[in-house]
């Protein structure tokens, strides 16, 4: 058998002792300090603004880290994240569960739940209505309801459990009015509502007005939570997987509304799934994320027409489809790594099937392969310096 | 518009179809148990009580399943498909008896299991098997994987006590378990791992029929494809029977020989995965097919939107169930339940617009 004697040798010991632990919390404490006092500074408006790179994006994201500061080490969930929402585009984050794409999108909206999880450097900068220019980043959380909710907002990914359940979707929605918007009164706050009940489709707004929410179904739900977004004119729509819990034929109305909202209210779409059809379908810009890091990103067709990164090809391949043959179907073998004491290689290098000597060296920088196409792999270094 | 001057008179006509059903389902009962066929269901229902007066008598009834039926060789996959809330996991769960069925028979490789008392079906559960949907939810977390995997083998007497071990061994490496994760715990594993336990523990027994109940939508999309791969190969190699349940029509394509669609309780299409995909029937199976996303953005679908929502299964539609959402529902739909009838050899529907 020899199993005992296997497990023996093998065995790394996989946990921390109570020495470690104290001094990994003690490091942390320091560092979670800082950045609190910094979150919670009052500034003056001078100290945030800048100025956009592109003055045709309405977000830009750079270098972005977010880290939670844990008893076990630092999650670097979010890990120098870099990509761009143009005005009136669809821009689809796709990757694997604890990839950091709902961490990217709840930086933006600087929803991380303190002291534990920090944005710990990067930018966020946000074009607002005036054309100012804020780093969400450097935003003190005492100004950020300029932003959030109003300027920004989102749409969750549960409907079953974002809508508060012992308040009318009517209170609800009409708060969101009052928050944002001056000089409103009670009267004008429920057109509003009923207003945007109506935009989305919902058949009887009057009813559904004085309903609560465990009335209403999962599509019914959703709606009331995108009318809930529209509410304050946002110009930024964050999605954070709207369709996930939806039946198909639900998710294929959802959709629908997602697309004739965004020609409606003039915005721009950050759309984040797991499902490549839905990006697919939805999004003019893909950015793909594997463990905390943008691996690809460029249009839509250079995506799915030519993906680079082995990731992404991986991807594409394992999802079935309803033409695909009986064949075996392609896999990615292993797992997403533990995002505690990340490796210095590329993170892919355990899963991929074309690792070159190469891979063994640090991260791999991003490669430019049109105006518009941007991937992290080394395969593609070579080329760039060959030609 | 001929049909929009009839006047129906609803109870009558679902007296005569309950009448009608009552008949066939007894014709149907006389009939002998198909040799070839290892599961054959015969007019499943299963019906939860809502509402009980006072000395028991049940006044409000949610039917979850109403009068499904199906044969299903050795060997063979049988994928479900339907939207969240249509009975497909009841039906699951009432074809090994998990749930009492309320009326219709199961018959499991020649005899009739419907009625089997609890220690006459622990035989049976040997040869009948079932993997979770969750499979964080699923595993005991305090025993060991090696504990999890020995308890049914030792229950059942599969082998002699001194081998279950190099058993548990051999199996784990069949699902693609290293040894050393024998001594380890469940929560110490990732989805798609713990997904194979689930699935190891079900073969531990041998068996020839395996419901999977959404074995793989809790898990990521590369992972997807490993317990997929999994499924399939294992099938090949142990010729095992599989009732697939998903939601998810890819998958459900790619692992099936045939296809059952359902909504709201009722079997609206059965047939093989063929004559399902390459001619659907029902304008349900056709409206779900094109509200599947295809991953190509050059690619643009001709959607059938449904309307609508889902009804409550506690109150459904008169008439057709679908009636409600369907595109081409006409007068007759909203009245009269349509029958479930063969329109092709070994392929079923239930849609008035298909007879004429």
């Amino acid at each position: 058998m020899g199993i005992f004697n296997k497990t023996k040798k093998t065995e790394k010991r996989d946990y921390l002792s109570g020495k470690e632990i104290r001094a990994i919390a003690k490091e942390n404490a320091k560092v979670m300090k800082r950045l609190e006092a910094y979150k919670y500074r009052k500034a003056d408006e001078s100290e945030y603004l800048t100025k956009m790179k592109n003055d045709d994006n309405i977000l830009e994201i750079d270098n972005l880290h977010t880290y939670f500061f844990t008893e076990q080490g630092v999650v670097k969930s979010v890990n120098g994240v870099s990509f761009d929402v143009p005005k009136n585009a669809t821009v689809g984050i796709v990757g694997e569960s604890g990839c950091g794409k709902s961490v990217t999108s709840m930086s933006v909206m600087r929803l991380i739940q303190g002291p534990t999880g920090q944005i710990y450097s990067g930018e966020i900068r946000f074009k607002e209505k005036d054309d100012k220019v804020y780093d969400i980043a450097k935003m003190p959380i005492r100004d950020i309801y300029k932003i959030r909710g109003n300027e920004i907002a989102m749409i969750f990914q549960e409907p079953m459990t974002s809508l508060n359940p012992v308040f009318t979707i009517g209170q609800q929605l009409d708060e969101v009015t009052f928050i944002h918007k001056e000089g409103v009164t009670k009267d004008s706050a429920k057109a509003k509502s009923i207003e945007m009940l109506n935009l989305v489709g919902i058949a009887m707004p009057e009813r559904v007005y004085n309903s609560f929410p465990h009335e209403l179904s999962g599509g019914m739900r959703q709606r009331v939570m995108i009318a809930m977004a529209l509410a304050s004119d946002p110009r930024l729509i964050i999605a954070d997987e709207p369709t996930t819990a939806l039946d198909v034929t639900i998710q294929a109305q959802i959709l629908d509304l997602l697309r004739d909202l965004k020609s409606k209210i003039d915005g721009s779409i950050m759309l984040i799934t797991h499902d490549l059809g839905v990006i697919a379908e939805m999004a003019d810009y893909v950015v793909v994320m594997y463990a905390g890091r943008v691996i690809e990103k460029g249009t839509v067709s250079e995506i799915f027409h030519n993906p680079l990164h082995p990731y992404t090809i991986g991807l594409q391949k394992s999802k079935p489809t309803l033409d695909s043959k009986d064949e075996e179907l392609f896999n990615i073998p292993g797992n997403v790594p533990n995002p505690v004491n990340m490796p210095n290689y590329c993170y892919f290098k355990e899963r991929c099937s074309k690792c070159v000597k190469k891979c063994n060296g640090d991260y791999p920088e991003m490669v430019q392969v049109s105006p518009t196409h941007f991937v992290a792999c080394h395969l593609y270094e070579e080329d760039k310096n060959n030609g | 518009m001929a049909d929009n001057n009839i006047i129906y008179d609803d109870a009558a006509e679902a007296a005569k179809f309950q009448e009608k059903r009552k008949e066939i389902i007894e014709q149907d009962s006389k009939k002998p148990f198909d040799p070839e066929a290892i599961l054959e269901v015969r007019h499943l229902r299963k019906c939860f009580p809502l509402k009980k007066t006072i000395t028991g008598k049940v006044t409000q009834e949610l039917i979850a399943v109403d009068d499904v039926s199906f044969k299903l060789k050795p060997g063979e996959t049988l994928g479900i498909v339907g939207e969240s809330g249509c009975g497909k996991t009841t039906m699951g769960r009432a074809v090994l008896k998990l749930h009492q069925p309320t009326s219709g028979q199961i018959i499991f490789e020649g005899n009739d299991i419907t009625n089997y008392n609890s220690a006459k079906m622990r035989d049976i559960r040997k040869k009948m098997q079932i993997i979770f949907q969750d499979p964080y939810s699923s595993l005991p977390p305090r025993s060991t994987v090696g504990g999890i995997l020995s308890e049914p083998v030792l229950v059942h007497n599969i082998v002699p006590k001194a081998e279950v071990k190099d058993y548990v061994l051999d199996l784990m490496e069949k699902c693609g378990l290293r040894d050393y994760y024998y001594e380890r715990y469940p929560h110490e594993f990732s989805g798609g791992q713990r997904q194979r336990i689930c699935i190891a523990r079900a073969l531990s027994v041998n068996p020839s029929l395996v419901v999977c109940d959404e074995p793989v939508s809790a898990l990521d999309v590369s992972i997807q494809a490993q317990i997929i791969n999994l499924l399939k190969k294992l099938q090949q190699d142990l010729n095992l029977t599989y009732v697939f349940i998903s939601h998810d029509l890819s998958v459900v394509k790619f692992i099936s020989d045939k296809i059952g669609v359902m909504y709201l309780g009722s079997m609206m299409e059965f047939g093989t995965k063929k004559d399902i995909f390459e001619n659907p029937l029902h304008p349900y199976t056709k409206a779900l097919f094109s509200a599947i996303p295809y991953p190509d953005p050059d690619v643009k679908m001709n959607r059938i939107v449904l309307n609508g929502d889902i009804p409550s299964p506690a109150n459904p539609p008169k008439g057709c169930r679908f009636h409600t959402r369907c595109p081409y529902a006409k007068e007759i739909c909203k009245h009269i339940t349509p029958e479930y009838k063969e329109y092709g050899e070994g392929h079923f529907a239930a849609c008035h617009l298909l007879d004429e």
